[in-house]
């Protein structure tokens, strides 16, 4: 439950730079994710501040979620601003340090507004009521006599008004109503929520003022950049760093921590060599000599895994669902359609490499990173200091703009690294990270295979329908046994198909793991999403339907669909399946929105053709369709559309803006992105061997929002999953050529 | 001592001679508009001009550029000298193109540079030299717009000038 108090008069308010005199609630957010769970040990019930008013009126709005370009330093205060009936001129947006006052910050999952909607608008509301219960005070009249609006209360009968900042001191002297009586805004009555605002950061991008991790300077800071062991779990013998002391500029070389498996978010240990400068840092650790010992996952060889996973799901696994019976079936080969889909290992390279500086001064300790996030990296870092409970707060987390993270900058391990660093040195320490290191020490996206069968019926659709997947689950960076994937991630594109299935299986396999895994992007939804999209279009082909007709008819009559009545243990992404219900009749909307937009089925030339694809995914609809040419054994992507139902737009421009880069996202996924292991080691290192989209391959693009009064889906996330099917598919139609394994550039030229 | 004009105002560095002009930036003048990306020249996140001309800065030795003009996003300015003006910048804000905002002082230096070169760039004029700019978020398309117009109100801009002049 929330609790909002007055804070006004507490001492950290001078602390946090907010003048006197302002007006100050706090807030207790609910935790929401699994992940901000295992770090709640650090929460406390002291209070903090979300909205502050200044005498001159000037609002100042706290974000406690954290900016990767999604645009949430705008979108979260624009929320409340909305609530509290705030002039978007007059807002003041500061980030919100590391603290479990705050509730959930993990910015992950494209969970910021889809989880917190509610309860960020309970911080604008309550301060919009408390602002009125002032002004109703001065005037003796009931509070229902006046009207907060655009930064006054309104007298409704005098037409008389008092401006935010006149009242601040009042409303800071009042008790805060409590947060479940307070009423919210209707959606007809929204003025903010659903239009494009001045976003917070635009202006200092473009002068080139904005503060990313990297940019962190200190008085007496050293750079430091890092030998990490090539292969995970490995461990230095020896080194020799008498070269290395020997650059101008090198200050220190320092060996760190061994680590071992799990090896959780923590840092992988290596050398460390410590500068005045970055040049002279990378310059050191040119001349560093190491021996070292790679420990057991040097056996892995990706290509060769890639085989042993599609064997795999080629056997029957463990059960994730079911319905029917699919293995008493007798299959008829002529209409039944057998596929297996493979994706490698995927690597986020966000343009800006994790960075990190840190000061250890004794038990204290100031950080500043660009962390996805910071409660987590804190609670990380004050174990790796070994400070109890009660001393957490001694740890002071700043967090800085983010230069792309994907889900890279939801580990803390530059963190950590950073804070090891600035301990052993007793100096600031900024950690830098070489694109080689960002390349071959990542957490990946898993490598990965799935198996899809099914039988036509004489309808026009399917049934018996089998999906397995094979692929290294996650919960391998914490626990070395675990082989399988969590539900909550088999619930990605997975164990939730929407069709109208008799008979179903769904199937897992137990996977050994030798990379670290990670969050990337959409996560399981990449390859689940590829595998479903394509095979949706093999189906149709093999229908001689229409790839929208098969989408439609396997979806059936409009519907909830409930995972759980297959026996799987469905979490629907935190979110109540009433209120964001599977919902086929989106689905089909979205799907028929995006073919008209598209005009999917006009006459093409020779050699092009349309590929379209579905996933609903982190509570929002998305669906694709894209055009491509194939001539010359090279693929052209063409032209792109994508259509979204993700409920109530906050942002518009920003819905749009991820969409458009998801698109791109997804593109460079499809033709593109591979890491290879070898003997255990990442062979790519930097953007010519690990190639992302460029501007010359990206096409046309457009972006369909539907209007709905639905509360919010995710928006980060959801744009990717179905664009590599969307792009594979329209290969088959332009060339008759099935890409059953990711990436395109194995066979076509991109 | 290595002599440069640093956004128009001269300055003498006692570095490596060796150091690319990347860290130089960064590291010695504190001036972090310009990005690291890759430090290989294959990214762009790095740009700044050389005498107006767009180059990577990760890969270029300070001692290469000693006695020239460099120009980087905090330089960067209308024609009148108004900082972040600059018609780029101006088309930037306008298109709403940053997402994350890490590439885009690299993007907006190229763009600045190629309209410099070609005042009216055809859009495969604008693919061929953003190419080496990569943006992982994604804003392709709005870069290739925000140029557009950027060309067009640039070069409106300069014909009233030229008007006016006459």
């Amino acid at each position: 439950m929330n609790s909002i108090k007055n804070v006004s008069r507490r001492g950290f308010l001078k602390v946090a730079g907010i003048s006197t005199g302002a007006f100050v609630l706090g807030i207790n957010l609910p935790l929401a994710s699994a992940q901000t769970k295992s770090s709640s040990s650090t929460l406390s019930h002291e209070l903090n501040f979300f909205v502050s008013i200044a005498s001159d009126s000037m609002v100042t709005l706290v974000c406690h979620r954290s900016e990767m370009g999604q645009g949430i330093r705008t979108s979260v205060p624009q929320i409340i601003a909305e609530e509290l009936e705030a002039d978007w001129q007059k807002v003041i947006v500061v980030q919100a340090k590391a603290d479990a006052k705050y509730g959930s910050q993990g910015t992950a999952g494209s969970a910021s507004i889809r989880n917190h909607f509610t309860s960020i608008r309970q911080i604008g509301a309550v301060a919009r009521e408390m602002l009125e219960q002032a002004a109703a005070n001065i005037w003796q009249v009931q509070r229902s006599a006046v009207k907060a609006q655009q930064h006054f209360v309104v007298h409704n009968a005098t037409g008389e008004k008092i401006s935010f900042g006149e009242l601040a001191s009042h409303a800071a002297k009042l008790t805060p109503p409590d947060s479940k009586t307070i009423k919210l805004k209707a959606n007809r009555d929204f003025s903010l929520i659903g239009k494009d605002v001045k976003l917070t950061d635009l202006d200092d991008i473009v002068a080139g003022k904005a503060q990313y991790a990297q940019d962190m300077q200190l008085p007496n800071m050293l750079i430091a950049t890092i030998v990490r062991p090539p292969v995970v779990g490995g461990k230095v013998i020896s080194f020799d760093a008498s070269e290395a002391l020997k650059v101008t500029g090198v200050v220190d070389v320092i060996a760190l921590k061994p680590r071992s498996i799990p090896v959780a978010i923590n840092p992988l240990g290596g050398v460390a060599v410590l500068a005045n400068n970055t040049w002279a840092a990378l310059e050191g650790r040119k001349k560093l000599k190491i021996k070292w010992q790679h420990g057991d996952k040097q056996s892995h060889n990706s290509s060769e895994f890639s085989k042993q996973l599609v064997k795999q799901v080629h056997q029957q696994g463990e059960t994730v669902a079911s319905k029917g019976n699919v293995y008493s079936h007798k299959y008829n080969d002529k209409n039944t359609l057998e596929a297996t889909y493979t994706v490698p290992y995927i690597h986020h390279a966000p343009m800006e490499t994790p960075a990190a500086t840190a000061i250890v001064n004794g038990n204290k300790c100031t950080i500043w990173a660009g962390t996805q996030n910071p409660q987590w990296a804190k609670s990380t870092v004050a174990r790796e200091l070994g400070l109890s409970e009660d001393e957490h707060d001694n740890i002071e987390l700043n967090v800085t703009l983010m230069g792309g993270a994907f889900g890279r900058k939801s580990k803390a391990d530059f963190i950590v690294e950073a804070v090891e660093l600035a301990k052993a040195s007793k100096r600031p320490v900024k950690v830098i990270w070489s694109r080689e290191d960002d390349i071959q020490h990542g957490y990946y996206h898993s490598i990965s295979a799935n198996y899809c069968k099914a039988e036509l019926t004489t309808n026009g659709s399917a049934d018996h329908w089998i999906s397995r997947n094979a692929y290294p689950p996650i919960g391998w960076l914490w626990n070395a046994e675990a082989k399988v994937p969590s539900d909550s991630q088999l619930a990605l594109g997975f164990g939730d198909i929407p069709f109208a299935l008799n008979n179903l299986s769904i199937e897992k396999h137990a996977v050994d793991s030798f990379v670290r895994p990670g969050w990337v992007r959409s996560v399981a939804c990449i390859n689940n999403g590829f595998a479903l999209g394509s095979f949706v279009d093999e189906l149709a082909v093999k229908a001689k339907l229409s790839t929208r007709q098969m989408w439609l008819n396997l979806l059936g009559i409009d519907r909830h669909v409930d995972p759980n009545k297959n026996g799987f243990n469905y979490a629907n992404y935190d979110l109540d399946l009433t209120a964001h219900p599977i919902d086929t009749k989106r689905m089909k909307d979205l799907i028929n929105l995006v073919s008209d937009k598209a005009n999917i089925e006009q006459a093409l030339p020779e050699n092009q053709g349309w590929g379209i694809s579905f996933l609903r995914s982190f509570g929002s609809f998305v669906a694709a369709a894209t055009k491509v040419s194939v001539v010359n054994n090279k693929v052209t992507v063409l032209e792109m559309h994508t259509a979204v139902d993700c409920g109530i737009v906050i942002t518009p421009d920003r819905v749009k803006a991820q969409m458009e880069g998801a698109m791109v996202f997804g593109l460079s996924i499809a033709l593109m992105n591979e890491i290879s292991i070898k003997d255990g080691r990442v062979e790519q290192s930097n953007f010519h061997d690990y190639p992302v989209a460029r501007i010359g391959q990206v096409p046309e693009m457009h972006v369909h929002i539907v209007e709905s009064d639905a509360p919010p889906g995710g928006i980060g996330e959801p744009g990717v999953p179905p664009i590599a099917p969307s792009i594979t598919n329209a290969i088959y139609h332009a060339s008759k050529v099935r890409i059953r394994d990711l990436p395109v550039n194995k066979v076509f030229s991109v | 001592m290595i002599k440069i004009t640093l956004n128009k105002k001269p300055i003498e560095l006692d570095v490596d001679p060796q150091m690319p002009l990347l860290y130089v930036l960064r590291d010695e003048l504190k001036l972090t508009g310009t990005k690291f990306g890759c430090g290989a020249g294959q990214c762009g996140a790095c740009t700044v001009h050389v005498n107006g001309k767009a180059i990577r800065s990760c890969v270029t030795p300070v001692s290469a550029i000693a006695e020239q003009e460099i120009t980087t996003i905090e330089g960067l300015a209308d024609k009148n000298g108004n900082l972040g003006e600059s018609a780029v910048q101006v088309a930037w804000r306008e298109f709403k193109v940053p997402q994350c905002g890490y590439c885009q002082s690299g993007q907006m230096m190229s763009a600045a540079a190629l309209l410099q070169d070609i005042p009216q760039p055809t859009d495969e004029q604008i693919i061929a030299h953003m190419q080496g700019n990569i943006c992982r978020c994604g804003t392709y398309k709005r870069i290739k717009a925000a140029i557009k117009s950027a060309a067009t109100h640039s070069s409106a801009r300069q014909f009233a000038n030229k008007k006016q002049g006459a």
